[in-house]
């Protein structure tokens, strides 16, 4: 079928973007609309003394000032972290208090203090900075090995020595055991850099209160509307859920940045309901670099043993976690059960053991970023495996060929079970399509043009589809990561898929038309898929964790299911037959090979005016559904990565990148290979140009493009990407999802691909041209001076 | 963005008239640095005199090898200039890689010069072409130019009207962009002319754009790569930032200046 | 204040704004023209990229004061009837997901086209990547951005 499972069909959604009619979050203008600026501590870590608005507050346009003072007085709650992880010795984490608008301390340059809300934008902007806010400057600690120092500062008063929590998974005196009885040992220390999302749509919030209706409607850039509501409700009292509304538009890119709930959202909320006008407030890059999300920011000591013959036999790592000045929404969960959990790699490795320790810094929270973890987890597991080759003088191939689980399903050391794969198939697909045997004539050409020539590869592997909801509440997690769906067919037949799944650029309106389309064989265009709206969708738990293919849309099979159910019943009453007989196909409801036939909207007709159905049926033709996953979902695949240096200016160039992933069932390979093409993107920014870079002082020195460097089209090669599928064996569709695959197993790609090159194992991400350079003189591998 | 009076000028002397009423006026050409600083609140300055549209200001005159270029003539316009890549090739190059094409539409020689942000391209251009900065009331030559960071001989209400210089034989420039945000991170421009060799460096230097000196001397005995080699320029003289230190950038330096060389060869 | 008037897509327009009021502000929040966005405060991303008497401008970076008498054409603008080719080809080859850099996108994508035309030279990938060193995307690696350039400059 052309249009259903497994065709690449042009995006339904693409006319509105195209033509410049998307409407976004800033694009909407409220009647009585006012602008919030924020009032924001230009310094790390200080002690409010005093908020002196007198002059903001004469200033023109200025309709309020408000403060965090009157914030927590009008009963708002602070900010939370939802999920809760306890130290080894059963110690609950360490959460300090994060109040929307700061009252006694700031704790990072960003941290809002106040806030204006004004007539225009420019009038906001101007009184903003005329708040005279006193600070009492403290020590900062601007780093995990600051934070963690002998003196260091306490950024909040209940985490003694900036200590978040201690924890630890699997076991350690196995793991210690089989690393003592090693042949080979390989030890690494590795620092995994931090990222700024940089979503290209900044942040915005529009948030109207209407009095008469003591009711609240938000139009955010979020990734997870219902979510949003569930916690603006739940745990900030701006106001009860069925008294707030949340509408998620078109959102320009996410990236993990848009799934958590801000603080400027919930003053936005509260400014409405104080000044009784519509409260807009949106970001300006700047801005962005100050508050969004960071992601990564990981130092780990790792050592991997092997025996004799180049099985791993123990694993052990330690990794300290940087987490910002408070704790995001999901940011305790990252470190650990989405990146301990994934140190088995695809090899099946006897031991593991992996501690984590969490700290506080003065820099602007750390959270879940495009892969969350799982990046992490694969760049320490890929460098290890290349650098254990090397030193054991074996091929990476074989030594990864020879540690590949192979057998499914398989349990590892680390909780997850993985269900199905064929490592060993992706990685021959990637050798092949990379032409890994061609590379020695490849870097002996480049040499003679003066450049210096490395592969490598990464064979990663990562869990998508979070997640089987009682797993994750023993794990700690304080929501359900089911998803659910409304199938709604109309008298006329056509149909409304409602889902709690939000897309922001992963063309959902597309995909999952397709999934029902073929499923009831009807046309693409007869279905529209209505997401990002409170009042439209019962509840949801949005996009993130590449679980909209595994889980959203599992729950819009399971509600087409009833849906089916009742349509072959409608359809067996009136055509005198068996509901089994039927089959869904052409717009029809038939029995093969008879004239025994209905159209599809007749059926839909019949089941609205009821004038003729099976006795007991209610009229309509409207299913929900609830889907809780039974497992992760576990998509994996090698990437290969080629790449030319410049020994003048160490500038590398990525001159080929291969990739073979293993995604289950696809619903469309162009949507696919577009999310392979972005997720590879900002896995090359990250391993060559990417870092959000702190001073000591706890300034942010790459806030702006002028300093982070952000992958351009020059940056980057055109893609090889390519599948060997296998199916996953725990959702109905076999789907594992795409989405954060790219960016997880590229970095590691990379990295090895330039110590190859430059014959230098120590360089570190982001891999710049200066610091490729220094590497290249100090393992003197440089070719001669031109 | 603060407040501001715009004012737009039909020629030099209406422009310098218009500024001189302002309290803390500035001229505005194409905007694309000082846009950018006033957006951020870097930079707020109460009137804007708007110079783009004064013809007298725009155009590309060529005599034999005398270049004249017209202070608001956009970096589009010098890269796509025919008679001006006929003689003098390596100008034309070096502002097709200025900022990018949207950039270049709008951005002018004479802005960028006045500006002369440590990592701009025109800077190390001037110094290498030995070019005279013409303004309404005088001219100055390259050398007594560029006075430090951000920093020109020129007067506050002083107006950049054009920029002459003889075409080399040979030039070229070679540009090592600051991988964020694609200015110099070093660019070096050689031009070997009537008087001798002249090397301008940009991006690289902590002081703003200079000449290498050394370079010149080593280049005028023999105009080849292998001329340079040995040669480098001091590390400690250099910026120093995330994107590179000292050391990196002297080698960049020394990197492009044999690129440059090679290239106008 | 000062009334600014101009030609955008063909119909004159005139407004009284204040002097410091951007182009982009001009087009989006007088004329109420939402497709041209803004992604940054440096002038790198290109998502406010605008034609400007018929050439590619960064429409933050530019007030609408200096725009008097021009002539700008925008993202909704660019169609003659029913889709513009460099729109059509952003379509078949998936050249976006989020939508959000995709109207800059497509203004630097005809201009640079127009350009390479008008001057006879071949806009290959490595002209088109180089091109677009002023429009910044985070989600589609660009592959499919470069993919539908060059479709589209097949067509143009």
């Amino acid at each position: 079928m052309s249009e259903g499972i497994g065709a690449s069909v042009k995006r339904k959604e693409d006319k509105r973007f195209i033509t410049g009619k998307g409407k976004y979050t800033d694009d909407i203008r409220m009647e009585n609309q006012a602008y919030a600026a924020f009032v924001r501590s230009s310094h790390a870590h200080a002690e409010i003394q005093g908020i002196d608005a007198s002059a903001a507050e004469g200033m023109s346009g200025v309709i309020a000032v408000l403060t965090g003072a009157q914030l927590t007085g009008d009963g708002i709650g602070n900010l939370i972290c939802g999920w809760a992880i306890s130290s080894k010795d059963g110690s609950p984490m360490n959460m300090g208090a994060w109040s929307a608008l700061a009252t006694e301390k700031v704790r990072y340059v960003g941290d809002a203090v106040a806030v204006v809300i004004a007539e225009s934008k420019d009038e906001a902007q101007a009184a903003a900075e005329a708040v005279d806010v006193s600070y009492s400057e403290l020590p900062v600690a601007a780093s995990i090995v600051a934070a963690l120092a002998d003196g260091a500062p306490d950024i909040h008063e209940n985490a003694p020595g900036n200590v978040i929590y201690d924890w630890e998974l699997g076991d350690g005196d196995a793991t210690e055991a089989a690393l003592a009885s090693a042949a080979h040992v390989t030890e690494m220390d590795i620092t995994n850099n931090r990222l700024a999302p940089n979503a290209m749509e900044p942040r915005s919030a529009v948030a109207t209160y209407d009095d008469a209706e003591d009711h609240y409607t938000l139009y955010s850039t979020s990734q997870n509307p219902h979510v949003a509501r569930l916690v603006l409700s739940a745990f900030y009292q701006v106001a009860p859920e069925h008294k707030l509304r949340v509408i998620a538009p078109d959102v320009g890119g996410g990236f993990g940045s848009k799934i958590y709930i801000y603080p400027e959202e919930i003053v936005c909320l509260w400014a409405s309901m104080k000044t009784r006008r519509s409260v807009k407030w949106t970001a300006e890059r700047t801005e962005s670099f100050l508050t969004d999300a960071h992601g990564r920011d990981h130092v780990t000591e790792a050592r991997m043993g092997f025996d004799a013959d180049g099985r791993i036999v123990g694993f052990k790592v330690s990794t300290k976690a940087n987490f910002g000045a408070y704790m995001s929404l999901f940011s305790s969960a990252v470190p650990t059960y989405l990146y301990a959990t994934l140190l088995s790699g695809t090899y099946d490795i006897p031991a593991i053991h992996c501690e984590v320790l969490a700290c506080y810094t003065n820099t602007v929270p750390v959270d879940a970023y495009r892969g969350a973890g799982r990046p992490e987890a694969s760049f320490v597991v890929e460098r290890l495996m290349e650098t254990a080759a090397r030193e054991m003088g074996k091929d990476p191939a074989e030594l990864r060929r020879v540690n590949f689980v192979k057998e499914f399903p398989y349990q590892t050391q680390v909780i997850m079970n993985y269900d199905s794969g064929d490592f060993e198939g992706n990685m021959n697909q990637a050798m092949e399509a990379a032409d890994w045997a061609g590379f020695a004539a490849r870097k002996a050409e480049a040499a003679n043009r003066g450049r210096l020539r490395g592969i490598g590869m990464a064979c990663y592997i990562e869990a998508c589809g979070i997640a089987p909801s009682a797993a994750v509440g023993s794990l700690g997690a304080g929501v359900g990561l089911w998803e659910s769906a409304e199938v709604r067919v109309n008298p006329v037949g056509t149909i409304e898929v409602l889902t709690g799944s939000h897309s922001h650029g992963q063309g959902h309106e597309t995909t999952f038309a397709q999934v029902v389309a073929e499923r009831f064989g009807v046309p693409l265009d007869s279905i529209q898929i209505v997401h990002g709206d409170t009042d439209k969708v019962q509840f949801g738990m949005g996009t993130y964790g590449s679980r909209s293919g595994p889980v959203g849309i599992s729950a819009i099979v399971k509600a087409c299911d009833k849906v089916e159910v009742k349509v072959r019943k409608i359809a067996a009453h009136l055509l005198e037959c068996n509901p089994d007989e039927l089959v869904l196909e052409d717009s029809q409801v038939k029995v093969p090979g008879t004239n025994k036939a209905l159209g599809w909207h007749e059926v839909g007709l019949a089941a609205y005016t009821a004038h003729n159905l099976p006795a007991d049926m209610e009229p309509g033709l409207k299913e929900g559904a609830f889907y809780d996953p039974e497992n992760f979902t576990f998509p994996m695949g090698c990437f290969i990565a080629e790449v030319e240096i410049d020994p003048g200016t160490g500038k590398t160039d990525v001159v080929k990148f291969v990739a073979s992933d293993d995604f289950g069932v696809i619903i469309n390979p162009m949507i696919v290979e577009g999310q392979v093409h972005g997720g590879i993107a900002q896995g090359v920014g990250q391993a060559l140009l990417e870092e959000m870079v702190y001073d000591e002082s706890g300034q942010p020195v790459s806030g702006s493009y002028m300093d982070y460097t952000m992958p351009r089209a020059e940056d980057v090669p055109s893609f090889v990407v390519e599948h060997h599928n296998t199916r996953c064996a725990t959702n109905p569709l076999g789907i594992k999802g795409c989405g954060e695959a790219g960016a997880i197993g590229s970095p590691p790609a990379v990295i090895n691909a330039i110590s190859d090159a430059i014959g230098n194992n120590d360089i570190s991400m982001p891999a710049t041209s200066a610091k490729v350079w220094a590497a290249i003189q100090a393992s003197g591998t440089g070719m001669a001076a031109e | 963005m603060h407040s501001l009076n715009y004012h737009k000028a039909s020629n030099a002397s209406e422009a310098a008239r218009l500024l001189s009423g302002t309290e803390d006026g500035k001229f505005l050409a194409g905007g694309q640095t000082l846009i950018p600083a006033m957006k951020t609140r870097l930079a707020a300055p109460s009137d804007l005199v708007d110079v783009s549209g004064a013809a007298e200001l725009r155009g590309i005159n060529v005599s034999g090898r005398e270049v004249t270029i017209g202070a608001a003539t956009t970096h589009a316009e010098v890269a796509a200039n025919g008679e001006l890549r006929n003689v003098c090739p390596s100008i034309c190059d070096m502002a097709a890689n200025i900022g990018d094409p949207a950039v270049r539409h709008r951005g002018t020689i004479g802005g960028s010069i006045a500006n002369n942000d440590p990592a701009a391209d025109y800077p190390a251009a001037m110094l290498a072409l030995g070019a005279t900065i013409k303004t309404v009331s005088r001219e100055i030559a390259a050398d007594d130019f560029f006075v430090g960071l951000f920093e020109t001989a020129l007067y506050d209400d002083e107006l950049i009207t054009s920029i002459g210089f003889t075409a080399p034989a040979a030039g070229a420039y070679a540009k090592f962009p600051n991988p964020a945000s694609r200015y110099a991170m070093c660019g070096v421009f050689v031009a070997k002319g009537d008087g001798g060799v002249r090397v301008g460096v940009t991006g690289a230097g902590a002081d703003g754009a200079f000449r290498a000196g050394d370079f010149e001397a080593a280049l005028d005995g023999e105009f080849s790569a292998e001329a340079l080699d040995g040669l480098s320029v001091r590390a400690e003289e250099m910026l120093s930032d995330i994107h590179g230190d000292g050391v990196y950038r002297a080698n960049l330096v020394s990197v492009m200046a044999r690129r440059a060389v090679a290239a106008a060869n | 204040m000062s009334t600014v008037s101009m030609t955008v897509n063909g119909k004159a327009v005139s407004a009284d704004v204040e002097d410091r009021t951007l182009l982009v502000d001009y087009i989006r929040e007088h004329l109420r023209l939402t497709g041209t966005h803004v992604g940054c405060d440096t002038s790198q991303c290109g998502t406010c990229v605008v034609h400007v008497d018929g050439k590619a401008v960064k429409s933050c970076t530019m007030l609408a004061a200096a725009a008097e008498g021009a002539e700008v054409t925008t993202i909704e603008g660019v169609a003659n009837g029913d889709l513009h080719p460099m729109q059509r080809a952003f379509n078949d080859n998936h050249g976006l997901q989020c939508g959000f850099c995709t109207p800059g996108m497509i203004m630097s994508g005809i201009d640079m086209v127009n350009r390479y035309k008008a001057e006879g030279r071949e806009l290959d990938e490595t002209a088109i990547r180089h091109e677009l060193e002023g429009n910044i995307c985070r989600c589609t690696g660009y592959h499919n951005i470069v993919k539908s350039i060059a479709q589209a400059a097949s067509e143009m």
